[in-house]
């Protein structure tokens, strides 16, 4: 049990895929206008985390090596369909609200990253739990994201008036260079907090990179080194 | 002929992939460091991009529109486009090798790259027609490739430059990117403006 929660707070915190490992991050901009949109995106990017790795570490005798990339795309691809049909059953309007991101969960580097390092190679109990550590540290950052964002940029939060009436809300937060910047200085901070440099961004902490080619290694880990 | 213009002017400045839409923002950090790696990338992008329009477009429209199956448009499209990849990789090794050293270790990467399975569910979803498609394809495709290199060139001079500790690397590259992202707002209004 012990081990388990050790592998549920590694993907809260100290492998925080968005603050500390810089994966998924087009998800993580673009939906983060509101914290609402955070929350949604962040669950949404759960479910079909858990789901894959569920699946994967269940199916994973079964799957060859040579093929076991485009088999994780499609066990991934179709959690995407459930969840994007539930959301439009359900929550329409979030749904709406994230629109053609929610189905570019599919290429979210995080899903595919678990599945190549963790869920291939560990239980079902095990997989699941790094599945909900790291869904609920995507959705933590995006809701700091999300937070920070609608609170400078329009003065409310979750939907409700805040800072509104003090300032002028600045719309410069709500735009996309916004997010490049708050994103930025989020980083900073953490950075400044755990007192060690935040990995440098990029296809060379993408797992998913060394497994789908030299590309990422050729061009970022010689740099590095 | 005004509508493509609009639409690949439009893909290009005002709504580029990169800085407003956030797609493909991984490879854009990661692989804008040098001008040339940054050039070669995004030409593999715009090949891909064009190429995976040109074959999803007609399978959603011929095959999965008819029959009710829209919804297993993610599972085919990302299939089709990681199958594609692999393809084009195998092609250009075999018959343009030179173009394969240019190109050969980017391409494995644009699987993952959101652009592309974004450029063709955006063409579904805005209904365009096959040769706006295209059109559409081949700005976000330039697009990418004016925001990497443009990058590119910024980020030369950020590592050279001193920075407070906790910005250095990664944050101050976001920042800058914010930076321009800025500029590319300026272009918002002038594609309707032009064409009047």
């Amino acid at each position: 049990m012990k081990g388990g929660l050790k592998v549920f707070l590694n993907g809260l915190i100290k492998e925080n895929p968005v603050l500390v490992l810089m994966l998924g991050m087009c998800p993580s901009l673009a939906v983060t206008t509101v914290a609402k949109n955070g929350i949604g995106m962040g669950l949404a990017t759960t479910f079909v985390l858990l789901g894959s790795n569920v699946v994967i570490s269940l199916i994973k005798k079964l799957i060859p090596k040579a093929v076991r990339l485009p088999s994780f795309i499609v066990i991934i691809a179709g959690f995407v369909t459930i969840i994007g049909f539930l959301m439009k059953a359900y929550l329409p309007e979030l749904d709406k609200a994230l629109g053609i991101y929610l189905s570019l969960i599919v290429v979210n580097c995080i899903i595919l990253a678990r599945a190549e390092i963790f869920a291939s190679q560990n239980g079902v109990g095990k997989s699941a739990l790094d599945a909900l550590g790291m869904g609920f540290g995507f959705t933590l950052a995006l809701f700091i994201l999300g937070s920070v964002r609608e609170l400078l940029g329009a003065g409310t939060w979750m939907g409700l008036t805040v800072t509104k009436d003090l300032f002028e809300p600045i719309h410069f937060f709500v735009t996309p260079a916004g997010g490049f910047f708050v994103f930025g200085v989020i980083i900073a901070i953490v950075g400044m907090i755990t007192n060690r440099q935040p990995k440098s961004a990029g296809c060379q902490n993408c797992p998913s990179a060394q497994a789908c080619g030299r590309a990422g290694l050729e061009n970022t880990g010689k740099e590095n080194a | 002929m005004k509508d493509m213009m609009i639409i690949l002017i439009g893909a290009i400045l005002v709504d580029n992939f990169v800085l407003s839409k956030f797609m493909g923002v991984c490879p854009f950090l990661g692989v804008s460091k040098k001008v040339n790696s940054a050039f070669g990338m995004s030409l593999a992008v715009i090949f891909v991009m064009l190429m995976a329009t040109a074959v999803t477009y007609p399978i959603y429209t011929g095959l999965l529109a008819p029959n009710g199956l829209e919804y297993l448009r993610i599972v085919v499209f990302i299939l089709i486009i990681a199958l594609f990849v692999q393809m084009v990789e195998i092609v250009l090794k075999r018959f343009i090798p030179s173009l394969y050293k240019a190109l050969g270790v980017y391409l494995p990467l644009i699987t993952t790259n959101c652009a592309v399975l974004g450029v063709t569910l955006l063409n579904i979803d805005n209904e365009y027609t096959f040769a706006e498609s295209m059109v559409n394809a081949l700005g976000g495709g330039l697009g990418f490739m004016l925001a990497l290199i443009l990058f590119a060139g910024i980020r030369q001079k950020i590592d050279a430059s001193e920075l407070p500790k906790a910005f250095k690397g990664m944050p101050a590259t976001l920042v800058a990117a914010a930076i321009v992202s800025v500029s590319f707002v300026g272009f918002g209004g002038v594609v309707e403006g032009m064409f009047q």
